[in-house]
């Protein structure tokens, strides 16, 4: 094992392997700290940077992080690398590559093609050498496009996930927050509830439920209750309207099985969910969260930064062709992420890792109560991730989710930022708004008064 | 369709009818494409009463007075100020030095308890400073014949912290009271963790789980009376955690969606 150092002065700043220099590279985290294995400066916080930058991204095919011998990921990681597609960049040093990144001949084709040949620890090593606006700027030209029954991903466009999610998975209540959100045309990416119980019967009636409203209303959208993904497979045995199958993941093989979950169950339902073929444009059927922390919440993260093992988690959704696949950014707290700066810091290089690796990927823009923010905040992170060409955001009414308690978006962020970026949602679902008529002529959705024709339509027949 | 029509044809706000099944800010109304002021203000005051449940110190004090008859008293984790319980969930859940004396030496120690309740501060002083005295009070009226030690007070303490408290008392059965995780529309909600046998490196799943206590969720007395059921079940299978169902629908657990798994979630939520 290779010890790395850098002279700084007088300073001999040393480290005494890889995963330790990644560790120190990182900006300051709560969650590193709490592991104890930040850098315990700010200059040996850059000198990090100073030896990740000379290194040869090779160097990450040499030296695993995490061994390949007991850990399935870093298996998956290392069997799954394409090194025809790592050849443009294989000579190139983590400094080298950060700057090719930003350069013009890295274009959005040129990033496609690579994205097979790049690991986690390649990509999260180049985004410790950004700054955030790099972060948004690389993301920006990288292009992940998925589909079921609308595309999402395309350049130009923001999608967005309707979270109706009740405490007690009341029916009534449920309906209600997805009608109020599908007034602000949200829920292109998914109609995703948490349930409140996690059982397969109760999970059937949610499934059934909000099947019912699609056909309804007869909205090109696909539907999610984000139970555990055994519960998923048990509702599609008994014949359940299963449109994409969810879980949390996490970037090592013992955090995901705190999760509950392995590589092969993961390809159990998947295999599941396509069976139904109940995508009408496209079978991506899984859905992924993930989040920085986890893994060390669950004291699987080995050593590793929080920001380099969720990386490693993209590398496991990669390998199930998902819809959709989004980081929980700010909900894990405080001791993980302590503020907005971190927290915004965190969405932009979760955003940036998994698109350069090829995944599609979108944010819940959120934190909670204890944490160091407000909506204000989310206001900055949304915006960047917007312009960096997020695949999804999550809305609630008002911002407020009041199961999980905890601050996500408005139904209202996601209007304002499609009009004020000109991203209109995914072609399918914005047909659908123009033939009902709810588009004005700048193909904007204004606000309908609560007697027009268009909130008496949605409010009206689903009282019937 | 004429105005007349339309007003004939539905009620005022269209939402009136779904508002009774939701708490969720549905029907907000818009401002171009922002919230509307009385909106965003209400939005805004939500979030200051949530922040400052979870800044503001539990009056340990007045809670000893409210508890009375009940004997009580006081202990104090290692994480020294509200910053640090924030960032060290790990200083959070142990005794203090001076803690760890006080209990060693207090006449209470090895007085062989069938219950003790310890009532910690968490992540929101209101809800302890609201909650925990009539529920104690309300579950003392139901046990019993049961030896229940001193209520003792926790501050800057985490779920884990009680189980070192209940060791150095000697104590069969814990009964940790926290303020949980305050959310926009419900600042004052206290959980409730019974775990029998308490020591430290006792896991999560060793644990049962009362949560969302307060006048909005489980009121004082449905709480009092399902922590009771818990507590003589746990007597008498001698045990806590997943192998002591409630005859309610089972809640999520480990496993379930990553927005509720973590364990410092589980602590939290």
């Amino acid at each position: 094992m290779a010890v790395y150092w850098r002279d700084l002065g007088r300073q001999r700043h040393r480290f005494d392997d890889l995963k330790t220099v990644m560790a120190c590279a990182s900006p300051r985290r709560s969650g590193d700290e709490l592991a104890g294995i930040a850098a315990d400066s700010d200059e040996r916080r850059v000198a990090a940077r100073m030896v990740l930058a000379d290194l040869p991204l090779k160097a990450f095919l040499n030296e695993t992080l995490i061994p390949y011998e007991t850990d399935e990921v870093t298996r998956l990681i290392v069997d799954r690398h394409d090194s025809v597609a790592f050849r443009p960049v294989a000579h190139m040093t983590v400094g080298q590559f950060r700057d090719w990144l930003l350069s013009y001949q890295a274009d959005t084709a040129t990033l496609s093609a690579l994205a097979p040949g790049l690991t986690p620890e390649m990509v999260a090593a180049a985004s410790k050498l950004m700054r955030n606006i790099d972060l948004v700027g690389v993301a920006a030209k990288c292009s992940v496009v998925t589909r079921f029954r609308t595309t999402v991903g395309l350049p130009g466009r923001l999608s967005s996930r309707l979270q109706p999610n009740h405490p007690t998975d009341d029916p009534a209540g449920i309906a209600a927050s997805t009608l109020d959100g599908l007034l602000y045309g949200v829920g292109d990416a998914v109609i995703g509830i948490n349930p409140a119980t996690d059982n397969v019967p109760a999970c059937i009636k949610l499934l059934e439920m909000l099947d019912a409203v699609r056909t309804r209303f007869d909205i090109p959208v696909q539907s999610c209750v984000l139970a555990h993904v055994t519960t998923s497979i048990q509702a599609i045995e008994r014949g359940a309207p299963v449109d994409l199958v969810f879980q949390s993941i996490a970037g090592t093989e013992k955090a995901n099985r705190g999760f509950g979950v392995s590589l092969s169950l993961l390809a159990e339902a998947q295999e599941a969910a396509k069976s139904l073929k109940r995508g009408t444009i496209g079978d991506n059927v899984m859905y992924f969260e993930t989040g920085q922390g986890s893994a060390l919440s669950a004291d699987a993260h080995f050593g590793v930064d929080q920001q380099t093992v969720e990386t490693r988690a993209y590398a496991v959704a990669r390998a199930f062709d998902p819809f959709l696949v989004n980081t929980v950014v700010g909900f894990i707290g405080p001791e993980y992420l302590f503020d907005a700066k971190q927290i915004t810091r965190a969405g932009l290089e979760d955003h940036f890792c998994a698109k350069l690796m090829g995944v599609p990927m979108g944010c819940d823009v959120c934190y909670t109560n204890h944490a160091e923010a407000d909506q204000d905040d989310m206001d900055v992170l949304m915006t960047m991730l917007a312009t960096a060409g997020v695949n999804f955001i999550i809305a609630v009414p008002g911002a407020d989710d009041v199961m999980l308690n905890y601050q996500s978006l408005s139904y209202h962020d996601v209007l304002g930022l499609r009009h004020l970026l000109k991203r209109p949602p995914a072609p399918e679902f914005e047909a659908w708004l123009d033939k009902a008529g709810w588009l004005d002529e700048q193909r904007r959705l204004p606000p309908w008064p609560d007697h027009s024709l268009v909130v008496q339509a949605l409010l009206g027949s689903a009282a019937a | 369709m004429s105005d007349e029509q339309q007003k004939d044809s539905g009620p005022k706000d269209p939402w009136a009818r779904f508002r009774s099944a939701t708490r969720a800010r549905i029907g907000l109304g818009r401002a171009g494409d922002g919230m509307p002021t009385t909106a965003l203000l209400e939005f805004q005051l939500a979030h200051a009463r949530a922040r400052d449940a979870v800044h503001s110190a539990a009056d340990f004090d007045r809670l000893a007075e409210d508890l009375a008859p009940l004997q009580t008293l006081r202990v104090h984790s290692a994480a020294p100020d509200r910053l640090t319980y924030l960032r060290r969930p790990d200083l959070g859940r142990q005794l203090d030095v001076a803690s760890v004396e006080r209990l060693a030496s207090h006449p209470a120690a090895g007085g062989d308890w069938d219950l003790l309740f310890v009532i910690a501060d968490g992540l929101s002083a209101a809800a302890v400073q609201v909650n925990a005295a009539p529920l104690v009070h309300a579950c003392h009226e139901r046990l019993f014949g049961w030896r229940i030690g001193p209520v003792v007070l926790a501050e800057q303490a985490r779920v884990a912290l009680g189980d070192g408290v209940a060791a150095a008392l000697g104590a069969r059965l814990l009964v940790l009271l926290v303020g949980e995780r305050p959310g926009l529309s419900a600042a004052e909600s206290l959980g409730a963790y019974l775990t029998w046998d308490a020591k430290p490196g006792r896991a999560d799943s060793e644990r049962n789980c009362i949560s969302n206590i307060h006048a909005d969720g489980l009121p004082i007395g449905a709480a009092a009376d399902k922590l009771c059921w818990l507590a003589n079940e746990a007597a008498r299978l001698k045990l806590t955690g997943v192998s002591l169902k409630e005859d309610a629908p089972s809640l999520p657990g480990p496993g379930n969606d990553s927005k509720k798994q973590t364990p410092d979630l589980i602590e939290n939520a």
